[in-house]
């Protein structure tokens, strides 16, 4: 862990509200959807951060290397990554869908026009 | 020879159960016809099913099954650990997954384009695929990546829908969807920091030695309120009326039935084997948070299903107040509370997925599944709206069907506990179930259609078998309830570490 503090951790705490406080904050989708990625990415730096160790090094198995971090966590987050691309991708297409089928992306602007859809 | 390969595919069940519909949903995408597609996914979704049975009577005869992934001892290598609970759980989502799927190809027919069939069928087998990993995985990092393959390809299902509504639903379910599964993947990263393990078993061993630190309370708020996202526990169920409503009536059918009832597994399994019942609610108290909630969510759901009148709506209504009371068997932390519980999740897969079904069939043959397209249907589609009285029954509890028996059991649970409030409220809530359902019988059976209302015909066989195999189902389960709450009893009793 880092000997200077905790303030890695200070950091993804500011991420994941800057990006939660966007995804409920913001009524274009699309904002919507980079929000969700900023808060997907703080998860991701906190394993990066609990992961890693002061001065180490990759760990690989050779003589003068004694310590390095744990790649454990920092592999995991590869999967991680590909799940928040993935998610971003059809998260992106689904707002393209949405444009076509209603002519906008702004949610108060969908709620109305399903509004008015519901009560005729 | 012979002998010998099926020596070798019988020890690699586990994997299988991943590996098979991963692989052919990849074959499905780049098959042409839909047909073909269809016939593929049947074999694959129907083998699974015989392989879950295989591996539910060999867990139910030998005990819990161990599979290490490509060797790899536990814990450092990836394990998939089958013990009864989940093993009941996978013959539950794989049986649900083949018979939906075998009604499947006439609603597609009518709701999906032909040239998007095979996909459709591509997306079906990797949702299935996170299901049934989500289900067999002893390895809880391998927990949050399949449930993100199975929401996922749910988000792309449901957006599939005919409507303009369902493109929204859809992305409504994606960013609470991912919120929630974010919250597990930090719960999982907060426990890691303190175990340093991934694997199930050894993350029990470890916290169990650690005791309830500030860390491992917060992982576990954090991975309550991702899975509660998941299993839309009220309040936590906004995405869920949406995105049931505007699905294709297949999806709908095939999700309520499985996706929810995997979330509650997880939950379980979070809360019992991994933080384990003291920790969970003694240090924390999270039965002083479930308990209302599911309480809240019997009566709002219920409550607010009685005033929808797209049918639909009503059983996605219906399914919160169901959530509610699976949580409610939980909550109670006793075996009889938790067998409650875990045969709600059987029983209510069977019956929700039949009446979806039944929606479908209205659909293929009305047009609509509002409340008046459904008058004097009593008549005209009798075995499609007698499979719905069948299941509507079970959904009120009445005796001889399944719904009776969970909802015994969590009586029972609530008396046993000395909540005689709780179990008085369990039985008034049945009651609101008792007028939804009976408003949709009132319409079949004792209005007149409209005279200028079209000839409609019996629903098709390739619909009606499946139907008829859930309803039959629901009493036949009823009546012979050994598989069922022997199975659930022995988990709960696993779960609460009480012995046999």
């Amino acid at each position: 862990m880092f000997e200077g503090g905790l303030y890695p951790y200070w950091i993804v705490i500011f991420l994941m509200m800057t990006g939660l406080y966007v995804v409920i904050s913001r009524d274009n989708l699309v904002k919507k959807i980079i929000g969700l990625n900023i808060f997907q990415v703080s998860v991701i730096m906190f394993y990066i951060a609990m992961g890693k160790v002061q001065g180490g090094t990759a760990p690989i198995a050779d003589a003068g290397i004694t310590v390095f971090s744990n790649p454990l966590p920092h592999v995991l987050m590869l999967t991680a990554i590909v799940v928040g691309v993935a998610t971003s991708a059809v998260a992106l297409a689904l707002v393209v869908r949405i444009n076509e089928a209603y002519g906008t992306i702004e949610e108060d602007e969908l709620r109305e026009i399903e509004r008015v859809e519901d009560a005729e | 020879m012979s002998g010998q390969l099926l020596d070798h595919l019988a020890n690699n069940l586990p994997a299988l159960q991943i590996a098979v519909p991963l692989l052919s949903a990849a074959v499905c995408m780049v098959l042409r016809r839909g047909r073909t597609a269809w016939v593929l996914a049947m074999l694959v979704a129907w083998s699974s099913f015989a392989s879950a049975c295989v591996i539910f009577n060999r867990v139910v005869q030998h005990g819990a099954i161990s599979y290490a992934e490509g060797g790899w001892r536990a814990p450092w290598g990836i394990e998939l650990r089958i013990d009864l609970l989940n093993a009941l759980v996978l013959l539950v989502v794989t049986a649900i997954c083949a018979i939906v799927l075998t009604a499947s190809p006439r609603s597609l027919d009518q709701e999906i384009w032909q040239e998007n069939h095979s996909k459709f069928y591509a997306l079906y087998l990797l949702c299935m695929t996170g299901l049934a990993g989500m289900t067999v995985t002893g390895d809880a990092f391998n927990i949050f990546v399949f449930l993100e393959i199975s929401s996922l390809s749910s988000y792309a299902l449901i957006a599939q829908g005919t409507t303009r509504r369902a493109l929204t639903s859809s992305i409504q379910y994606l960013v609470m969807g991912t919120i929630g599964g974010t919250f597990i993947l930090l719960g999982i990263g907060m426990i890691y920091m303190v175990t340093g393990t991934l694997n199930i078993a050894d993350m029990a061993v470890q916290l169990a030695a650690v005791g309830p630190n500030r860390t491992v309370l917060v992982a576990l708020a954090f991975i309550c309120i991702g899975t509660g996202i998941k299993l839309a526990v009220f309040p936590l169920h906004i995405w869920l009326p949406n995105a049931y409503t505007y699905a294709p009536a297949i999806v709908t059918a095939f999700l309520a039935a499985t996706s929810t009832k995997v979330a509650y597994y997880v939950l379980v399994r979070f809360l019992f084997s991994i933080f384990g019942a003291p920790l969970a609610f003694g240090a924390l108290r999270l039965d002083a948070v479930l308990m209302p909630l599911a309480i809240a969510a019997m009566f709002a759901g219920s409550f607010v299903a009685i005033f929808q009148d797209n049918i639909k709506r009503m059983l996605a209504y219906s399914s919160i107040a169901q959530i509610g009371y699976m949580v409610l068997g939980l909550s109670l932390v006793s075996v009889t509370g938790l067998t409650g519980g875990l045969v709600h999740l059987f029983n209510h897969a069977l019956m929700k997925s039949g009446l979806f079904l039944v929606m479908a069939a209205v659909l293929l043959r009305t047009g609509s599944v509002r409340l008046e397209a459904m008058a004097g249907l009593g008549r005209r589609m009798p075995w499609t709206m007698a499979a719905f009285v069948v299941a509507g029954l079970s959904m009120i509890g009445v005796p001889l069907t399944v719904g009776f028996v969970s909802k015994w059991y969590l009586v029972m649970g609530a008396i046993q506990a000395g909540l005689w409030p709780v179990a008085v409220l369990i039985l008034l809530s049945s009651l609101l179930a008792l007028i939804y359902i009976w408003r949709v019988v009132e319409v079949a059976y004792f209005r007149q259609p409209p005279d200028d209302a079209p000839e409609i015909e019996e629903a098709p066989f390739s619909m009606l078998g499946p139907i008829w195999v859930l309803a039959g189902a629901t009493v036949f389960f009823g009546i012979f309830t050994s598989l069922s709450v022997g199975a659930a009893s022995a988990a709960a009793r696993m779960l609460l570490g009480v012995g046999q």
